[in-house]
């Protein structure tokens, strides 16, 4: 059984960077309904800032424990700005166009960070400093880091406060009133554009983070590296039903478990015929299957009249 | 088009503006033969996409179906006639059977993936439809163990090129007269097939299934309450666009003598999908300018960007790849911006938006 408890360890902790992720797409999704491709490759630059900052801080001295909430401050709001500035420049003058319009400058953006990340960073594969001392603990067989433990734990943290913030405050009642109906919420007073702004820099924020969970777990960063995890983040979120924030969460979890598992199981299931290297499949594979029969997604509230 | 318009003047005006295109699809090989073959095999690429993007115009431009992973049939037609026709299964089967039976496989992908699925609306699609795209690839990448059908990364080399008798595509040969490379040869052919691409695709949209399509598009609910069935029609759409994308493959694979997966990448679905969006979706003049466009652009780039920046900085500053990416992706976000129905939309089309935006 400790493949199994190992696996599903491994599952949470990439489950909860794809929550993160998750959460990014969820949010702009359910308040403008528009596919933000571009998200994955905020997570890219994110960890890439993250990835400048210490290892230009690494020699200076200071405690690696500071340097690290530095790099991952700086990234947070490189990124918050970024998306802001994204939302701004790109997508807000197409607020009515038609509606794969957005959807294609999404598209277009998501080249244009990758390349700009191409020609800052190069093409080669980066290696994360290691700065803390990695601490191995083992649990009935299995073993499981204290990176591992501190993305988990924070991710949670974060959620939480997430959670709180659309739930209980004011600037949430305004996202969740422009997510039910952007004209009467106008009509309510709510300023529509601070909406739409606050989901892209809270989505960013929350990308970054993710972006240097992964950068500090794989501890190695590519500028190709927000293709795939948008996508399997995006895929989380449609599981969980898009628009739905716990939703994402939830589906970020589970889309993360189902890969380990998979990736683990799959060569005993099918007599060695297939091997760990066809994990990307699972995603797609519980993708369809799931919309196959609940077509909105796990915990998607809307029977999905929205085009 | 039909004969009987050819009498009025204004008929005879289009007879002519056919003419003088029918010259100038003649002339383009012979033309961009004088710049070398690299050229000819550019304009057989913007051909290929174009009718790529037609394929797709059928599910997103008539149907509304936001289809990202059209890649994939497109990879199903050439891995098809791949195998059937190279050394890798020591199988040589002819053309004329390969395209139709490549055609009907995808034909059958684009069943079975749209039957359980195209109950799905909107972004859901969409995303399943990517998802499907990325199965089929990771699939060609891995299939090469324990029983190597495809090869893997490495892909399937010397694959027969298009053979009619001892005329073969490959060769330089001369016919009537002139002389004709392979890839000129190739680029009839896919004028041709283009060709007739575009009479189905014109027939398509003024017909029953085509209004039917249309009204989808506009209202689904509204569609099957006028006793659409929507569901056939639907699948209808996607089969359809599945079977030019497996007949697009084939020719590819041909043309090429070489296939891997590393051909078959969701850019590519995203890259044709932004042919049809950019050009003016469901519009068959715009849909074909956004292939030649999107083709052309990134190798006029090519040829473009490393001498002038030889020219302004004395050497190559920027990796001359990336930036023509990110040309690419910019004139992506810039006619979306300035011109958010496309290039050249149907003029229906663009008035139902300016009364939207009042």
């Amino acid at each position: 059984m400790d493949t199994l408890l190992q696996q599903l360890i491994n599952g949470l902790t990439l489950g909860a960077v794809y929550a993160l992720v998750a959460l990014g797409y969820t949010m702009v999704y359910g308040i403008i309904g528009l596919i933000n491709f571009a998200h994955g490759e905020v997570v890219m630059i994110g960890t890439m800032v993250a990835f400048t900052v210490i290892v230009s801080l690494a020699g200076s001295g200071m405690p690696p424990l500071l340097i690290l909430s530095v790099g991952l401050l700086i990234a947070v709001v490189a990124c918050m700005v970024l998306g802001w500035g994204l939302e701004r420049v790109a997508y807000r003058p197409l607020r009515h166009a038609p509606r794969l319009t957005p959807l294609i400058t999404a598209i277009g953006m998501s080249i244009v960070l990758q390349n700009v990340a191409m020609i800052i960073w190069g093409r080669n594969y980066i290696t994360f400093p290691p700065m803390i001392d990695k601490r191995i603990y083992e649990v009935g067989g299995a073993s499981f880091t204290n990176v591992q433990v501190a993305i988990v734990v924070l991710a949670a943290l974060v959620m939480i406060g997430l959670t709180y913030l659309v739930q209980r405050t004011r600037m949430g009642m305004a996202m969740r009133a422009t997510a039910q109906n952007q004209h009467v919420a106008l009509l309510m007073g709510v300023d529509i554009d601070r909406v739409i702004a606050m989901a892209f820099i809270i989505g960013s924020a929350l990308g970054a983070l993710a972006g240097c969970m992964v950068g500090s777990y794989y501890e190695i960063a590519h500028y190709q590296m927000g293709f795939m995890l948008g996508l399997k983040a995006f895929t989380a979120a449609v599981l969980g039903g898009i628009g739905n924030m716990a939703g994402a969460m939830a589906g970020g979890l589970l889309l993360g478990i189902i890969e380990a598992l998979g990736a683990g199981y799959i060569g005993d299931l099918t007599g060695n015929f297939l091997g760990s290297h066809y994990q990307d499949i699972f995603a797609f594979m519980v993708l369809i299957i799931v919309l196959m029969f609940r077509p909105s997604g796990l915990f998607g509230e809307r029977t999905g009249d929205r085009a | 088009m039909s004969g009987e318009s050819g009498r009025s003047p204004r008929g005879l005006q289009q007879w002519l503006g056919l003419l003088l295109l029918v010259g100038v699809l003649l002339a383009v090989p012979f033309v961009a033969a004088l710049g070398g073959q690299a050229w000819v095999r550019i304009a057989n690429f913007a051909i290929l996409y174009v009718f790529l993007a037609l394929g797709l115009n059928i599910v997103v431009g008539y149907a509304g179906l936001l289809d990202l992973g059209y890649v994939a049939f497109y990879a199903v037609g050439a891995y098809c006639y791949a195998l059937l026709a190279s050394p890798h299964f020591g199988i040589h089967l002819p053309f004329w059977v390969i395209l139709p039976f490549g055609a009907a496989l995808a034909c059958l992908f684009g069943i079975l993936l749209g039957a359980p699925t195209l109950k799905l609306r909107g972004d859901y699609l969409a995303i399943v439809t990517l998802g499907f795209g990325e199965i089929i690839r990771i699939f060609m990448n891995n299939l090469n163990a324990p029983i190597n059908i495809t090869n893997g990364a490495q892909g399937i080399t010397l694959i027969d090129p298009i053979r009619i008798g001892d005329f073969s595509f490959a060769k330089t040969s001369t016919l009537f007269g002139i002389s004709l490379s392979g890839p000129q040869k190739y680029y009839f052919l896919l004028v041709a097939l283009a060709a007739l691409v575009i009479v189905i695709n014109i027939r398509l949209q003024n017909s029953r299934i085509g209004r039917a399509w249309q009204a989808i598009r506009e209202d689904e609910v509204a569609a099957k309450a006028c006793g659409i069935n929507t569901r056939n029609i639907k699948l209808l759409a996607f089969a359809m666009g599945a079977s030019f994308g497996g007949i697009a493959g084939g020719v590819f694979a041909a043309m090429q003598g070489f296939v891997s997966p590393e051909s078959f990448s969701l850019m590519e679905s995203i890259t044709i999908l932004a042919m049809v969006v950019l050009g003016g979706m469901g519009h068959i003049p715009g849909v074909i300018l956004g292939a030649v466009l999107l083709t052309g652009l990134p190798e006029a780039l090519r040829y473009g960007i490393e001498p002038l920046q030889k020219a302004v900085f004395g050497r190559m500053i920027i990796d001359p790849e990336s930036l023509r990416m990110l040309v690419f992706g910019l004139a992506l976000v810039l006619v979306m911006r300035f011109r958010p129905a496309g290039l050249w939309p149907s003029s229906l089309r663009r008035r139902e938006l300016s009364e939207v935006t009042d």
